[in-house]
């Protein structure tokens, strides 16, 4: 029931965006749009998900696109040709993604494909962590993690090595 | 927003609490939800917090460049250490249960350490990036 509402709300907040213009309400509403994915996650008891959408994306990147806003106009220019392409693109892709949303088992599903897998071995928990998320990322997946981490590293390296300012030596200045 | 002084008594006020449920986070996370994701990101939101409001020139006093930089890698390094350290101690690579004589200590150790490792990286970069953005285009 809560979701439901909060989709709906989400769905507003989605075309509130598309229609707009002006920078600084689409990011305000972005943030808005990201906290209420998190409640809606957290309804769904996937607090470590929640938590992470709130701070990621209501949280740092909210204040990252409103720093990028700050060295750019705040009004989008109008585009210069008809979206029909890009729409065309984006519905058939959404309808494709519902058309195999249908064929997926029902949420909270005990007989689910998925539960029958590698799940009752995790639910063994021989690491004897009380979070199994946790215990699946860092020790069954470690593998996954130490990827996931490598990329958001490579993230970093890669927007320094964008950004970094080419700077003559100068003396006196820490700015390297 | 330097001299709001309802925003600045708020955050004096907030930010160790942040910074203290990012390291909640972090050390709980094997038990309640969180985990160094999590953390990371939200104890560089601490620090964000706080360069919003007393400027990014005092944030980078706390948290200097060249120590953020180090941050980025380290955590990798930490998280890549943890590996090579079950392989030198007769287990395969990301091993944890040879990591201390009891297995499920092992595992608690191993997870301990590669959590420490996500937070460090993690936190590095967000902060990284938001110094990178924040200090564009103020001297132009």
């Amino acid at each position: 029931m809560i979701i439901d509402i909060l989709l709906v709300l989400m769905a507003f907040t989605v075309l509130i965006l598309v229609r707009i213009r002006h920078l600084f309400t689409v990011v305000v509403l972005s943030g808005i749009y990201s906290f209420l994915m998190a409640t809606v996650l957290l309804a769904l008891d996937a607090v470590d998900v929640a938590m992470t959408e709130a701070a990621v994306g209501a949280g740092v990147s909210t204040v990252l696109l409103l720093g990028a806003l700050h060295l750019c106009k705040s009004e989008e220019a109008r585009p210069a040709h008809k979206p029909w392409i890009p729409l065309v693109v984006s519905v058939s892709t959404a309808a494709l993604l519902i058309y195999g949303a249908m064929g997926l088992p029902d949420f909270a599903d005990p007989d689910a494909p998925i539960h029958h897998h590698v799940v009752p071995r995790y639910m063994q928990n021989e690491t004897d962590v009380p979070n199994v998320v946790t215990a699946v990322l860092a020790s069954f997946r470690g593998y996954d993690t130490l990827g996931e981490t490598t990329v958001v590293f490579t993230a970093g390296a890669g927007v320094i090595a964008l950004l970094r300012r080419r700077r003559k030596p100068d003396l006196g200045t820490d700015g390297k | 927003m330097k001299h709001d002084l309802v925003l600045r008594v708020i955050g004096k006020l907030l930010i160790p609490y942040i910074l203290l449920f990012a390291l909640y986070v972090q050390f709980h996370g094997d038990f309640g939800p969180g985990g160094g994701f999590q953390a990371g990101v939200i104890f560089a939101a601490g620090i964000v917090f706080y360069a919003l409001i007393f400027g990014l020139e005092n944030a980078r006093q706390v948290l200097p460049d060249w120590l953020v930089e180090t941050m980025l890698s380290s955590g990798v390094l930490i998280y890549a250490g943890v590996g090579l350290a079950g392989l030198f101690l007769g287990g395969n690579y990301l091993d944890y249960f040879v990591l201390d004589p009891n297995p499920v200590h092992g595992q608690h150790r191993g997870i301990f350490w590669v959590e420490a490792g996500v937070a460090i990286t993690v936190c590095g970069v967000m902060l990284k990036i938001f110094y990178m953005f924040a200090s564009r285009g103020r001297s132009e």
